[in-house]
């Protein structure tokens, strides 16, 4: 089950000063923002030819590899950074407060916001023309899936029971055989579940990342993405198919060869005193275990390996409490004046960021204003949309376990296919079918959001005991008795859950949905989302940086006006396991 | 007197170190831990014997006073000592083999000898065979065996062990205790002193050779006294149970300071130390309407409405943890007076017990009202408020002055659930607010 838990878990901390700590953090944005944008006009002066992407079917292996490395590299940045910054955020005090705000913040901002800032810098960046354009849609993959990875792990560091903690210290553990041997297998299971969500994530904006036009350049790069693209200008119906069935089928097999082995392989670090009554299994795993190969190289080269770092890192006194910080004078006097310079660079930042703003004429302004309550409305519109049609449709797999077994695999393949790979067909369909840019950005933001609705809903009514149930047919509970009392307040808590990563989800989607440009032609309508890919295609920073800002804060807001307390209430009143 | 291995001078501890209002969870203490000694640590749960556990290991620091070990300080040095936990603290993902090796891995010795001194010591233990098995495929009896083999493995000076059997059913648990003191008393292990900290009074007596027992709020030092009963102890020698009746004694013996002292059976030892003053709240005990008057029906069964706590106690099968809070709350409201070891019923008391539930209440209610301050300061606030009404906020603030975080929070509940049971006012739990219970309004009930 598809349960995503990183807003659920942002929002239930408790934060000390969370409004000062938002704003500092803010402003830190808007000014790398503005640093990254100055700087990019700066160095983007090479023109850039296109790569031709064929539409034969024959490149496509080649194209799907390209597409997987991408992925590859920027999960394991992502992974390698997470891990760090959960690290640092759950064990140093001083910054804790600081780094969490930063997760919140940065997971709200619209990666595509970045798009052009990161593309041209990178291309400026290396002459090669080819390793810009990769290096930049890597780094954008990487913050689309990074912050939910980390949110994960710090909160299982936070979780780690304290006898365990205290055994490895009476011990002596050293902090090497600490991580290996008590946080990362305790945190394994987040990992995965999250890795997960965030590769699903990174598909999402690698199909956007492949080809896009700035400035009148258009940008190329060889994958699935711009296959399906291309093929979309093209009103390539064949081209199309096949491009889609390639893309579901590596996902499948992504699905059936690692990720599916790897939620079995964590099984064992389930933090449980008592074993469970059926254990998955898996085919591919027990063969892994069983390889003769694979056992000899663990043998020869693994463990040898892992015992000289051992004993090498063993002899040193084990770590007491940490002392009261004590810390030399210069030392402070140093963090001090870095912490003032920063401060001070954020703040000339965030003024020139202003001052750029305050140039805006009152027509921008008023325009964006009402693109941003037409993006609300469609947001809106989307989420409601997806509540009517999943909510029941999720309860009736829920509660029939025959329908389950065929509807549940069908809706996770429905749901590993990205929606931006899709848009392009979509968007051809309802054109011919009459309809316009505005139903089709629904339809999109609904495409993309609907399955953690759907699967939240699933696990919604799994959950409700069939105690409950009877309870409801023995008493003769009519229809809307039934829904009441039962199964809206017992799904309540995951609907909730559902909602927060789809509202999210379907705000990043509008930057796509409601400007998209094909065979030469530019649809678009009104929205928020339009404004960012209007003055990213047109270079206009300070409408860029003005429409996300705007984006930004008003996904904060929603969040904490809105679905934290919506959250606050399933957590204490819709709790089933009281 | 042989040199103490770990002492522990006017160590203390209290919550929020660096604000004003600070508060004390252990008093300023004196220990020692000698070497030939198995010793015992008991108290009431809120005493702090885990906070001084750990401040004897050196995994927390005293707030004030120092540990020394063997006269070093003890964050100088690395102390070689081992604890056993209540929780067994095992690594749920790696095999008992592992788990043993763990901590020899962490002082760096090499793979054959960390094999050969797991398995020897898994042997002493009694998990031959099991040495691939991972801890969930275990009982809690052999988990707990191997968090003893794990402890053991590095042969430490002073073993800890910090309830190590109250995760365990009655029958493992007497198993491992008499395993524990064979092999104590065979000299099997290296180790040269054992500190249990236990809530459970016959445990104490029948492991230890000194028994140091705990006062709370803060917690401080009672009674220090050693068990010269000779081993094997026989639960149901006379000396045994003066023992166990002696501890039930200073357990609930007023703690006042004109207190008389207390003596251990044999001759007289440290005199008890004497409580803190009190505070303008008293501290509730966590005991819900229903113990009490279960308790109290109980003990006015009996001839003359008296029994022994330690007989009570037995008969219940409940250990100190459990039977105490409600002995104490049914003291504060009156009901209940403890002499001597032994539960008295007072005349208000067997009104209570005999009354039916209506009538119960009322009596409730007028005990509470005499007897509770907190309860009597909310229900006047209410009086005096227009709506009648009060955030739950209002009445933390005011506790929060007197008791930690959390204590504070437990108090506010266990009197709200007072309050309740006596109808003095009602409680909405969505909106944490207070309300004066009237009989013509109606409970609301906020919809979805």
């Amino acid at each position: 089950m598809r349960r995503v838990r990183t807003f659920a878990q942002s929002t239930v901390r408790t934060r000390t000063w969370p409004l000062l700590v938002d704003f500092a953090v803010f402003a830190g944005v808007v000014a790398i923002f503005y640093a990254f944008a100055t700087v990019t006009r700066y160095w983007f002066t090479a023109p850039v030819a296109e790569a031709v992407i064929e539409r034969s079917p024959r490149a496509l292996p080649i194209y799907a590899f390209y597409s997987l490395v991408r992925m590859a590299v920027a999960y394991f940045f992502s992974l390698a950074f997470a891990l760090s910054y959960g690290y640092i955020a759950a064990y140093n005090k001083r910054v804790e407060v600081m780094m969490i705000a930063v997760l919140d913040v940065l997971q709200s901002i619209p990666v595509l916001s970045f798009l052009p800032g990161v593309m041209l810098a990178t291309v400026a960046l290396f002459p090669t023309r080819q390793l810009g354009l990769e290096l930049g849609s890597i780094i954008l993959i990487f913050t689309g899936q990074v912050w939910n990875i980390a949110f994960s792990f710090y909160s299982s560091l936070k979780a780690i029971p304290r006898e365990l903690r205290e055994a490895t210290r009476i011990y002596g553990f050293s902090r090497w055989q600490r991580f290996f041997q008590l946080e990362l297998p305790f945190s394994a299971i987040g990992l995965v579940w999250n890795s997960m969500v965030s590769v699903a994530q990174g598909w999402f904006t690698l199909m956007l990342c492949e080809m896009f036009v700035l400035n009148n350049h258009d940008f190329r790069l060889p994958g699935l993405g711009s296959y399906l693209k291309t093929a979309a200008d093209h009103n390539d119906k064949q081209a199309m198919a096949w491009g889609l069935a390639a893309l579901i089928g590596v996902i499948v097999l992504l699905d059936q060869l690692l990720w599916r082995p790897l939620i079995i392989w964590s099984d064992k670090f389930k933090f449980e005193q008592v074993e469970s009554a059926a254990p998955p299994r898996s085919p591919l795993l027990s063969m892994l275990f069983n390889s003769t190969i694979l056992r000899a190289v663990r043998h020869r080269v693994f463990a040898p390996l892992s015992e000289r770092l051992v004993v090498y890192l063993a002899h040193r006194p084990p770590e007491a409490e940490p002392a009261k910080p004590a810390g030399s004078p210069i030392g402070k006097i140093l963090a001090v004046g870095a912490v003032a310079s920063l401060a001070g660079l954020t703040l000339y930042a965030t003024i020139k960021a202003g001052i750029l703003l305050s140039g805006l004429s009152a027509a921008d302004l008023s325009l964006t204003l009402h693109a941003a309550g037409a993006t609300l409305l469609r947001v809106t519109l989307s989420l409601l949309l997806a509540v009517a049609w999943c909510v029941p449709a999720g309860v009736a797999i829920g509660f029939h376990p025959r329908l389950a077994r065929y509807a549940q695999p069908l809706a996770q393949i429905a749901a590993s296919v990205p929606a931006t790979a899709l848009f392009p067909i979509i968007l051809l369909a309802i054109i011919q079918m009459g309809g316009g840019m505005n139903t089709a950005s629904i339809v999109l933001m609904l495409l993309g959001t609907q399955w953690y609705i759907l699967f939240n809903v699933i696990a919604g009514a799994l959950a409700i005991p069939s105690d409950m149930r009877d309870v409801s047919s023995i008493f003769r509970f009519n229809f809307r008795e039934r829904w009441m009392t039962v199964i809206l307040p017992g799904i309540f808590p995951y609907l909730v859950t559902g909602l927060v990563t789809a509202s999210g989800g379907a705000w990043n989607a509008s930057i796509v949905a409601e400007y998209f440009r094909m065979n030469e032609h530019t649809y678009t309508t009104l929205g928020l989302g339009a404004q960012i890919s209007l003055a990213n295609d047109s270079g206009n920073t300070r409408l860029l940086l003005l429409s996300t800002v705007i984006m930004a804060a008003m996904v904060v807001t929603i969040n904490r006006l809105l679905w934290k307390p919506l959250f606050r209430l399933s957590e204490s009143r819709y709790r089933l396991d009281v | 007197m042989p040199e103490a291995i770990i002492q522990a001078s006017k160590v203390e501890k209290f919550y929020g170190e660096h604000t004003s209002a600070t508060i004390p969870v252990i008093a300023p203490t004196d220990l020692s831990v000698e070497p030939g000694q198995i010793l015992a640590l008991l108290g009431p749960s809120g005493s702090g014997k885990s906070t001084l556990l750990r401040m004897l290991t050196g995994l927390t620091r005293p707030s004030a006073g120092e540990v020394l070990w063997h006269g070093q300080p003890i964050h100088d040095c690395s102390p070689n000592v081992a604890i056993v936990f209540q929780s067994f603290a095992l690594f749920p993902w790696l095999t008992v083999f592992e788990n043993v090796e763990a901590p020899l891995k962490a002082r760096g010795v090499n793979s054959f000898e960390r094999r050969k001194r797991s398995l020897k010591i898994l042997d002493t233990v009694g998990l031959d065979g099991f040495e691939q098995a991972y801890p969930k495929e275990l009982s809690g009896g052999m988990k707990q065996r191997v968090g003893f083999a794990r402890a053991l493995v590095v042969e430490p000076e002073v073993l800890f062990m910090d309830e190590p059997f109250s995760a365990l059913d009655v029958l493992t648990a007497e198993n491992l205790r008499s395993e524990l003191l064979e092999l104590w008393g065979k000299k099997a292990i290296p180790t040269k002193a054992i500190f249990i900290v236990t809530h459970n009074i016959e445990e104490a007596v029948l492991l230890a050779d000194r028994i140091i027992v705990l006062g709370k709020n803060p917690g401080c030092i009672r009674t220090d006294f050693e068990v010269a009963i000779p081993r094997p102890r026989e639960r149901k020698s006379p000396e045994f149970t003066g023992y166990v009746d002696y501890i039930y004694k200073v357990l609930t013996s007023p703690t006042q300071h004109d207190a008389p002292p207390l003596h251990p059976p044999q001759e007289p030892q440290l005199p008890v130390v004497a409580r803190t003053p009190r505070v303008a709240y008293q501290m509730l005990s966590h005991a819900r309407p229903g113990g009490i008057a279960g308790l109290l029906e109980l003990v006015d069964d009996r001839p003359n409405g008296r029994e022994d706590m330690y007989r009570l106690a037995d008969e219940l099968s409940f250990e100190l943890d459990d039977l105490l809070p409600i002995v104490d709350a049914a003291h504060q409201l009156g009901f209940l007076k403890v002499e001597e070891g032994d539960a008295q019923i007072t005349p208000e008391g067997h009104d209570f017990a005999n009354a039916e539930i209506l009538r119960q209440k009322e009596l409730f209610r007028q005990a509470v009202l005499t007897n509770v301050t907190l309860l009597r300061q909310i229900t006047r606030t209410l009086e005096a408020k227009k709506d009648h009404s009060a955030p739950e906020e209002l009445f933390h603030d005011l506790l929060d002055e007197h008791f930690s975080e959390e204590e504070s929070k437990r108090q506010l509940e266990t009197a709200i659930s007072w309050g309740r049971y006596a109808e003095l006012f009602e409680y909405d739990a969505d909106r944490h607010r207070l309300y004066l219970h009237q009989v013509d309004a109606v409970a609301e009930t906020p919809s979805l």
